[in-house]
């Protein structure tokens, strides 16, 4: 059985008398590595390590950080809990409850909203969906960790604080 | 009585070197990985701010594995299981001790070789110990029942006899050269100078066998390009992948023995062992005091450039961490100075006669030092080479082993063998 395109010379490189000795090549390398280690040592400051809790990355403005909740002018939440965003949410992540509004022209409000925050993919798709642009991901949070499960499901009051970072 | 006293502390000695080279290894195998990288390293442990460059976390990596919980299989052999670190840890740092780490030491008119044991076979004790370790291994990947602890368990063996025989056919040209299997003869050997300028050292007599020495050596310790029986892509963590907590951390360290046995082995064979080309004990007893102003002076003038380097870093980091590290910079160079006044103060006392005895102990140090110091580069040599080469492929060591390295091992020991017939041997 023979494969098109598969000779034998294609697949084993032939190599010169100098490069199957390998003694040669291996010393090439150690000169490789060892410029780099010698660089290194005197140039400390070029290394594209990032020192992170004392250093951080700046990212663009359209990361996708933690999600926030948008107020309306009378500081209630935009939300009018019409269930958008948790039904496209892929990772199936946000949890509400509507309740009626005392505003007859607003018809629904969340008593509940929450999202679990490991769940979550970060996707965006919740924001693009929201039709009154009442959940956002512009916060720019990262730092997303807790020492519990439970603290990872942030709720509606923890949302719509501007003040609140990471996790609960 | 005096010469229990004697072995017991070059025993001491030769256990401390190792065991103090061990985290000082790790620390260069993590480090210069990193700077290899072209990343930092670890920098983070620090003891009272103190970082050390990386150098407090091997001792954090020690508390860590001594605190871990010992996870075991359910279905081990217990008695080898737990048997087995130890041996593989026995046999490396048993071969120490026929490695000559010094000419002799004259202390009261007693002529102290410094060897722990001058084994009359002590190249064979060496062979023979070696591969005692590779019965380490069997026993912890066949003992843990673990398919790929036993895979890496018959990798190991495969690999230890293949390259178990071009270790001993390359020793055995310097054996023929030297005439002796007594190690100390053969670093005695290598005192020499060829053609009245080359340093006699065996890798200039015997540099095929230097080459194929060294590749069994890194085939013996399991290091990279020759780590099949822990390949991590292909068998997880081979022999040692069931071990957790303090039985890991003695594979570990076995590993990083092995690597100072192997770096000694290397240094003692084919670079002279304590020799130092071109000054002969002779000329280093008669020179002593000089010898000692210029250690002294290199130390004054190497403290005073890290003093000056910690003293820029103190301007330039000024408050960076905001905690304990801050304060790093400042001991660092309180500590080089202070290590330099020492130097300078110990040089303006002009110990230049030192007297006979005190020539004969510099001497002996001075050899003992430039022992170490191979020692040290061959080890770094081992790391460097890991980050350096790729694994081989288990065919490709094969391959190397049998088609290259023996015909390439018995050629060279004919050819010894004629050249020693023809011209005699070093005796
Ligand atoms: S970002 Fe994606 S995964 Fe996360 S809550 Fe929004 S829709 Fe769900
Ligand atoms: S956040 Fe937006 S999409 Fe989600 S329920 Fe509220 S209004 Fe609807």
């Amino acid at each position: 059985m023979s494969f098109e395109g598969l000779s034998k010379e294609s697949t084993e490189k032939r190599r010169s008398l100098l490069e199957s000795i390998y003694l040669w090549e291996v010393v090439k390398g150690l000169a490789v590595t060892g410029r780099h280690l010698v660089h290194n040592i005197f140039h400390t400051g070029d290394m594209p390590t990032m020192q992170y809790p004392e250093e951080k990355r700046v990212y663009s403005d359209r990361f996708r950080g933690r999600h926030r909740l948008m107020k309306r002018e009378d500081g209630t939440p935009r939300c009018v809990a019409c269930q958008m965003c948790s039904t496209y949410c892929p990772a199936d992540c946000i949890t509400i409850t509507a309740a009626e509004h005392p505003d007859p022209a607003i018809e629904k409000y969340p008593a509940t909203f929450d999202i679990d925050l490991l769940r979550c993919v970060y996707c965006g798709l919740c924001e693009e969906a929201c039709p009154c642009d009442a959940i956002r991901m512009d916060t720019g949070i990262y730092e997303i960790a807790a020492d519990s499960r439970d603290k990872f499901v942030v709720d509606k009051e923890f949302l719509l604080n501007e003040q609140t970072r990471g996790t609960r | 009585m005096a010469i229990v006293l004697e072995s017991l502390a070059k025993i001491v000695f030769m256990f401390l070197l190792i065991m103090g080279m061990v985290p000082a290894l790790i620390w260069a195998e993590r480090k210069g990985a990193a700077y290899i990288q072209d990343r930092t390293g670890p920098n983070r442990a620090s003891i009272g701010g103190v970082r050390l460059a990386g150098l407090v976390h091997p001792i954090a990596d020690v508390l860590k594995l001594v605190f871990k919980e010992d996870v075991a299989p359910t279905n081990r052999h217990r008695a080898l299981y737990a048997l087995a670190p130890w041996v593989v840890m026995t046999v490396a740092v048993s071969t120490y001790a026929v490695i000559p780490f010094g000419d002799y030491l004259t202390i009261a008119g007693r002529k102290i070789p410094l060897v722990v044991a001058d084994l009359q076979v002590g190249l064979l004790y060496v062979l023979a110990v070696a591969s005692l370790g590779t019965y380490g291994i069997v026993l912890a990947g066949w003992a843990a029942n673990n398919k790929f602890t036993f895979l890496g368990g018959i990798r190991a063996t495969a690999q230890m006899i293949s390259y178990e025989i071009n270790m001993g056919l390359a020793i055995m040209g310097l054996m023929l050269i030297f005439g002796s299997l007594r190690l100390t003869d053969i670093v005695a050997g290598q005192g020499g100078l060829l053609f009245g300028w080359l340093p006699m050292w065996g890798v200039v007599l015997q540099p095929l066998g230097f080459v194929l020495f060294i590749t069994s050596v890194y085939a013996e310790t399991n290091r990279n390009p020759f780590d099949l029986p822990e390949g991590e892509s292909e068998i997880v963590a081979g022999y040692h992948l069931e071990y957790s907590s303090l039985k890991f951390a003695l594979f570990f360290m076995a590993e990083y023995c092995h690597m100072v046995v192997g770096a000694a082995m290397i240094s003692a064979l084919y670079f002279g062992g304590y020799q130092i080309p071109w000054l002969p004990r002779p000329m280093l007893e008669k020179h002593a005091g000089l010898l000692l102003q210029l250690v002294l002076g290199l130390t004054v003038a190497a403290s005073l450039l890290f003093a000056v380097l910690f003293l820029r870093r103190v301007q330039r980091e000024k408050g960076k961490f905001g905690d304990a590290r801050d304060r790093e910079p400042v001991l660092g160079a309180g500590f080089w100075i202070i290590v330099a006044l020492a130097a300078a103060g110990a040089f303006a006392l002009r110990p230049g006669d030192i007297g006979a005895t005190g020539a004969s102990v510099f001497a002996s140090l001075f050899q003992v030092g430039a022992f170490v110091g191979k020692v040290v580069f061959f080890a770094w040599l081992f790391i460097w080479v890991r980050w350096t080469l790729p694994r081989f492929r288990y065919d490709q060591l094969m391959r190397l082993g049998w088609k290259v390295m023996l015909p390439l091992g018995l050629a060279n020991l004919v050819g010894t063998a004629l050249v020693v017939a023809l011209i005699g041997n070093g005796k």
